[in-house]
């Protein structure tokens, strides 16, 4: 039984139609779902959340996973799309009356926080490990305060009253070409050389990999991909301040990213989705529900000192989280591993494939 | 005989330690050399120079008349210069085949955004590199392991792989690295007979650093003698045998078997 349906399951990831039919389905869905309220409302905003995070966790991959950097910017990357778009569809495209030209918000956003990734990518010519992930640190904190002391953008009140325009369409619109063209990236050249540079740099620049450029597309790919989420959430949360983009949101990605597993799309998916819906699991009424059977004994004190107080002790739990994935499980769920389905066919077969030798033959 | 590869009063320094001094160098073109000396005499510091890792302090280097100091690794690289390394420098986690794939990166002809949308010239290099990938594991008998994690294979499958990978750039100069290092006495005559096939069949010329003087007097047309950096000899195998200088420095008193 189980063998036959590996043999389907097989057959049906040899197909050339299997991805595009489930991109379909995903956007007739996408569609139908807030149309005729299949879900509720409060699950359709959970869904937008587990998109966006995927772009996140995807983009962030590149750079922390595939490239084996440790950046720590992402958050301020996010932050650079946000406020463009917001500022965008706010104050300068008339968005009332074109409601069509969100997605160019959005886009900008994008290009905006990959010319800035432009700026990052300098220093990891330099240095690496640790001292990239302080200099990242650094341009967060930057981009944070520069935020805070604009006034026409808010400074630290942040902008309210941002128009709701992200719908689940337009979530899974971008997670579909985000997964797309990071997954065209790291199947090229230049993905290659990606990889060679987290495995020796100086060996992957002697087989003629050009290390500098290829970073300058790393981080510029990963930091764009960004901005597209920051300006998705900004038109979804409809209210963007510095505090959203501080540390905790990159660790947040951070979490996605290792729990998920290095270097792979699918692990990034899966990551972002489990650590989304276990933040929405873990709120004090959800837990407080959860564990109402304890007796009142140990339910009153817990619930006094920690469920009550869930939203700072995430503060505490969720870095440990990060320490406990690195320390024990640095590989997660599907570390250099990858769903078959992503894998362009040419790549698999060519790692198969077995061929005889044109010219001579070594002795 | 044209000069390929050309090193004039190259010095450098780490520091205030004086590592390679006043180096000269005239290898010509379809030659096989090698560079013998002492732990620490400066051989692979030469190599790093030659191919960038190092910028000279002082000194040209030139590869078909191109001045190679100041230039970049991958620059060097791609005017088609390979090397291999003292101690294996294989991408460990990657398969096999991508070990080779990714040593086409400077031949492979498509720009980033032909890559992120995988259009254009893409497919056609792709299927390129591929083609060649494969005829190169083939020719070394590692066809059948593409898909395998290259930390997996055993030794000396790795400097096999580490050859090939070196080979993929394709170049006209190869730069060995102790090639023989960890072998047996056996497995040193397999090698040498491998490296005068390569240079036949890739139409290599080859300038390896080695201690087996098994290997560097059986095979080398040339043979130079580094100490502290300096030159202190240079000539044929049978001259260098007899040279009471480098019997002193290098290989001790006494015959050499």
């Amino acid at each position: 039984m189980t063998a036959l349906l590996r043999n389907h399951w097989d057959w049906l990831l040899e197909q050339r139609w299997l991805l595009p039919v489930l991109v379909a389905i995903g956007f007739i869905l996408a569609f139908a779902i807030p149309e005729y309220n299949l879900l509720n409302k409060y699950v359709q905003l959970v869904l937008m959340y587990v998109g966006i995070n995927i772009i996140l966790a995807v983009s962030l991959n590149l750079v922390n996973g595939y490239m084996g950097e440790f950046s720590l910017a992402h958050a301020g990357f996010m932050a650079v799309g946000a406020y463009t778009a917001a500022l965008l569809t706010m104050k300068v495209l008339p968005i009332a009356a074109y409601p069509g030209l969100f997605p160019l918000a959005v886009l900008a956003g994008g290009l905006a926080a990959a010319l800035l990734g432009l700026l990052v990518a300098i220093p990891s010519f330099k240095v690496r490990g640790d001292y990239l992930a302080i200099i990242t640190l650094a341009f967060l904190m930057i981009v944070k305060s520069v935020i805070e002391n604009i006034d026409f953008i808010g400074g630290p009140r942040g902008i309210p009253g941002i128009k709701k325009l992200t719908t689940l369409p337009w979530v899974f619109f971008w997670v579909v070409v985000s997964i797309w063209m990071v997954r065209n990236f790291v199947y090229s050249k230049y993905g290659r050389g990606v990889l060679s540079i987290r495995e020796d740099e100086i060996a992957s620049d002697l087989m003629s990999v050009n290390t500098r450029r290829v970073k300058f597309l790393a981080f510029m790919t990963s930091s764009f991909f960004a901005g597209i989420a920051g300006g998705l959430f900004a038109h979804l949360l409809q209210f963007i301040s510095p505090r959203v983009f501080d540390i905790i949101k990159t660790t947040d990605i951070l979490i996605m990213v290792y729990l998920g597993g290095i270097a792979s799309i699918t692990g990034s998916i899966l990551g972002a989705t489990l650590y989304t819906v276990m933040l929405e699991v873990l709120r004090p009424s959800t837990v407080a529900g959860l564990l109402s059977w304890l007796p009142d004994m140990v339910f009153n004190p817990l619930n006094e000192y920690f469920i009550r107080h869930l939203g700072v002790w995430r503060m505490v739990i969720m870095p440990l989280l990060l320490v406990l994935v690195m320390l024990y499980w640095p590989r997660g769920i599907m570390g250099l591993r990858e769903f078959r389905g992503f894998i362009p066919r040419r790549d698999r077969e060519a790692h198969h494939v077995l061929k005889i030798p044109k010219s001579g033959e070594m002795p | 005989m044209t000069t390929l590869l050309e090193a004039a009063k190259v010095r450098h320094f780490f520091g205030g330690l004086c590592a390679v001094g006043d180096f000269n160098l005239d290898l010509q073109a379809g030659q096989l050399m090698g560079i013998i000396g002492p732990n620490g005499a400066g051989k692979t510091t030469i190599f790093n120079l030659i191919t960038g890792v190092y910028r000279a302090s002082e000194g040209n280097i030139r590869f078909n008349g191109t001045e190679l100091v100041g230039k970049t690794p991958h620059q060097i690289t791609a005017l088609r210069i390979g090397r291999t390394f003292q101690n294996i420098r294989l991408f460990r986690d990657l398969s096999v085949l991508d070990n080779v794939r990714i040593a086409h990166y400077a031949q492979a002809n498509y720009s980033p955004l032909e890559a992120l949308f995988h259009i254009g010239r893409y497919r056609r290099e792709e299927e390129r590199i591929i083609e060649n990938s494969q005829r190169l594991l083939s020719i070394f008998k590692l066809e059948a392991l593409a898909g395998e994690t290259a930390r997996n294979l055993p030794y000396g499958m790795q400097r096999r792989l580490e050859i090939a990978r070196a080979l993929a750039i394709g170049p006209e100069l190869l730069l060995l690295d102790e090639p023989a290092a960890g072998m047996n006495p056996n497995e040193i005559d397999q090698l040498m007979e491998f490296i005068l096939w390569i240079r036949q069949e890739f139409k290599l010329t080859i300038l390896l650093i080695e201690h087996q003087m098994k290997l560097v007097m059986g095979i080398c047309e040339r043979i130079k003698v580094l100490d502290f950096g300096e030159t202190l000899a240079e000539g044929p195998p049978e001259a260098i045998q007899n040279d009471p200088k480098v019997l002193e420095a290098y290989l001790g008193e006494g015959p050499v078997g």
